[in-house]
């Protein structure tokens, strides 16, 4: 796929956009400012914004527990993601969400979803809809590996075979399901392989790097979007924080964890890349940085200052119709 | 405007048939719905109405809900065939953790107008997995509507606002009372959802019932008055939202009630109806609401044992006679 040095750059962007913001969330967890638990995805960047840089703002992702980054890529704004988290009134689920539960309507962000797996019946409805109406739009559903052994992968991924929906089932393959190394659970050596029982096309990527990605999944996109059918991508992917902020992390080395930071860091790879094309120099890239940490400041200090919302919209819209 | 008999069958195909052509973005989604117009026959005609949006699925209610969940997200206003009641435990956590929760937990974003049509009940030696009446499990979860009805005016009235309505509903059609007839109206009406009906007029107790179990109170009733005792029998229709005015209307002119229904009693809606009218009308109840359902069994296969675990008319007399002390 065609790209120009400007979006090369803005996928660099969206990644240090995605590492800070994770990194934050981190950070105010340690901090005790943000309630609940949340996942963090950082190492991870280059499978996700790779895939939805091939999307349009019409088409449909859904996304998974771990999902920030996918919200992020997809147009979603850091301060009401913020706010969200803090369970402020200005979230973009006016606090009723948090961090697993995010969604934007507008801009084709059918949620993330807190069940593992629980994306994907969803995502043949999208298609269902897109094809009744005629639409040449596609969606997106992301997952992991673990969620591969659902038995509404399977479900979906034969309905969205049988029927030919426009979706593309994009598996960040990160080693483990929650404590679970994916080779001891995922039968047939890969998610990717499974495809090939379904009649459809399953794509292996190096999901460090971020072009690659875009290439892979902008053929299945395409090939969605012309009306032949679902596609699954397996992005192979590495993620540096526990499941969950906390995380005690026995199921596997810190020299395992260093081991990929040093050699195989999505965003490291891609600004040497972008040097050495001349295409970046590292002033511009540090200066690119600065201003995404300041943005990121400002949106955190959106959400700090944002009210909490009034115990009593606890009961409001849960029906259109009540 | 002509009143014919219609069967709730057919009732419901009429409904249908009305509502897909009034509005492109209906559709019917389930396994077998083509071939013999549904298991049932309750689609029979409307494949070749609409071909396109009668779809005929593998055998994946997980993904059949969850497809109707995430067409009616993106404009479509899907109608899920459950093929049978029982099966809804294969789609669990697309109804409880999807469809119930999506437009609350994205602080209202979306809509979810879907009909989620359930075939539910006993009556047709059908035995454990294909008998059961599920729905105060919907009852319980917020974010659902809950549709009972008896007749079929009610069926095709109620089918057509549920399909109207912009949140979810669990629409629950007795199996039994497919061939029951019954005066529908040839003029175009909706029943809106959350209107009980009284059935039947009494001054003694009300009994409160809903699907099938509203004719064995009508003839339980008839037995009644032949002993003196007039009951008022009311029609929930709609278990959520609850006509809870109607009810406390007619319980401040009888100061007693039953509540029938085919459900097993432990854990049933008779339970939470009973708490909440001894909460909210204990100073009008002359005596104990009674619960009457079926017995808390699995339902057995043998004509004579589903018989004796179901509640029949003689069974809701001797629970009025219970709720009267007499």
């Amino acid at each position: 796929m065609k790209i120009s040095n400007l979006e090369k750059k803005a996928l660099l962007r969206k990644m240090v956009e995605i590492r800070l913001f994770e990194e934050k969330i981190g950070l105010l967890f340690q901090q005790q400012l943000i309630p609940g638990f949340v996942h963090l995805s950082i190492g991870q960047e280059a499978s996700t914004v790779g895939s939805c840089s091939a999307l349009r703002t019409d088409d449909y992702i859904i996304s998974t527990h771990r999902g920030h980054a996918h919200i992020l890529a997809k147009g979603a704004e850091p301060k009401y993601m913020f706010a969200e988290c803090f369970g402020k009134v200005t979230g973009y689920c006016k606090g009723k969400g948090g961090s697993m539960h995010i969604a934007d309507f507008s801009k084709g962000i059918l949620g993330a979803n807190g069940v593992v797996g629980g994306g994907f019946p969803i995502m043949t409805g999208a298609g269902f809809s897109i094809k009744l109406r005629g639409t040449d739009q596609v969606g997106m559903v992301f997952f992991g590996d673990g969620a591969s052994n659902r038995g509404t992968f399977h479900e979906a991924v034969n309905m969205a075979a049988v029927f030919k929906l426009p979706i593309v089932f994009v598996c960040e393959n990160n080693r483990y399901a929650s404590t679970s190394p994916a080779e001891k659970m995922v039968a047939g050596g890969s998610v990717a392989n499974r495809a090939h029982a379904y009649g459809i096309p399953g794509v292996i990527n190096d999901g460090s790097n971020v072009l690659a990605v875009r290439d892979s999944v902008a053929e299945a996109v395409e090939r969605a979007r012309r009306g032949y059918g679902p596609s699954i991508i397996e992005n192979e992917t590495y993620r540096y924080k526990g499941h969950f902020e906390g995380d005690r992390q026995r199921y596997r080395t810190p020299d395992e964890i260093q081991q990929y930071r040093l050699t195989r860091d999505p965003i490291d790879r891609f600004e040497t890349l972008l040097i050495d094309e001349g295409v970046a120099t590292q002033k511009e890239i540090d200066a690119m940085k600065t201003a995404v940490a300041a943005e990121i400041e400002d949106a955190v200090r959106f959400a700090m200052d944002s009210p909490l919302p009034d115990p009593h919209e606890a009961m409001q819209g849960l029906f259109v119709n009540p | 405007m002509a009143v014919r008999e219609l069967s709730c069958s057919l009732a419901m195909a009429e409904a249908l048939k009305e509502e897909m052509e009034r509005d492109k973005t209906i559709f019917i989604i389930g396994e077998d719905l083509v071939s013999n117009g549904g298991i049932f026959g309750q689609f029979r005609g409307l494949p070749e109405l609409f071909p396109d949006r009668i779809i005929d699925t593998p055998i994946s209610e997980t993904a059949i809900v969850g497809a109707g969940v995430g067409a009616a997200l993106t404009g479509m206003r899907p109608i899920i065939d459950m093929h049978f009641a029982d099966f809804v435990t294969t789609a669990m956590d697309e109804i409880v953790n999807q469809m119930a929760k999506i437009r609350y937990m994205f602080g209202g974003q979306a809509k979810l107008p879907l009909v989620l049509w359930a075939p539910d009940g006993s009556g047709l030696n059908a035995a454990a997995q294909h008998s059961q009446c599920l729905e105060n499990w919907f009852v319980h979860v917020p974010g659902l509507k809950v549709v009972v009805p008896s007749e079929p005016a009610d069926v095709k009235g109620l089918l057509k606002a549920a399909i109207r309505d912009d949140d979810p509903v669990i629409f629950f059609q007795h199996k039994k009372l497919f061939n029951q007839t019954g005066p529908v109206t040839e003029e175009k009406y909706i029943v809106p959802l959350g209107k009980a009906v009284v059935r039947r007029a009494g001054t003694d107790v009300t009994i409160l019932t809903y699907s099938r179990m509203t004719y064995f109170c009508k003839e339980a009733a008839r037995e009644l008055a032949r002993q003196g005792i007039q009951a008022e029998i009311i029609d929930l229709r709609t278990l959520m939202p609850l006509d809870f005015a109607s009810i406390a209307e007619s319980i401040r002119k009888t100061r007693h009630a039953v509540v029938v229904h085919e459900a097993c009693t432990t854990g049933g809606f008779g339970g939470e109806l009973s708490a909440r009218i001894t909460e909210e009308l204990f100073d009008l109840l002359g005596g104990p609401v009674v619960r009457i359902g079926a017995r808390h069994v699995p339902m057995p296969f043998s004509p004579v044992m589903e018989k004796y675990v179901l509640p029949q008319v003689e069974d809701i007399v001797a629970g009025v006679k219970k709720a009267l002390r007499r």
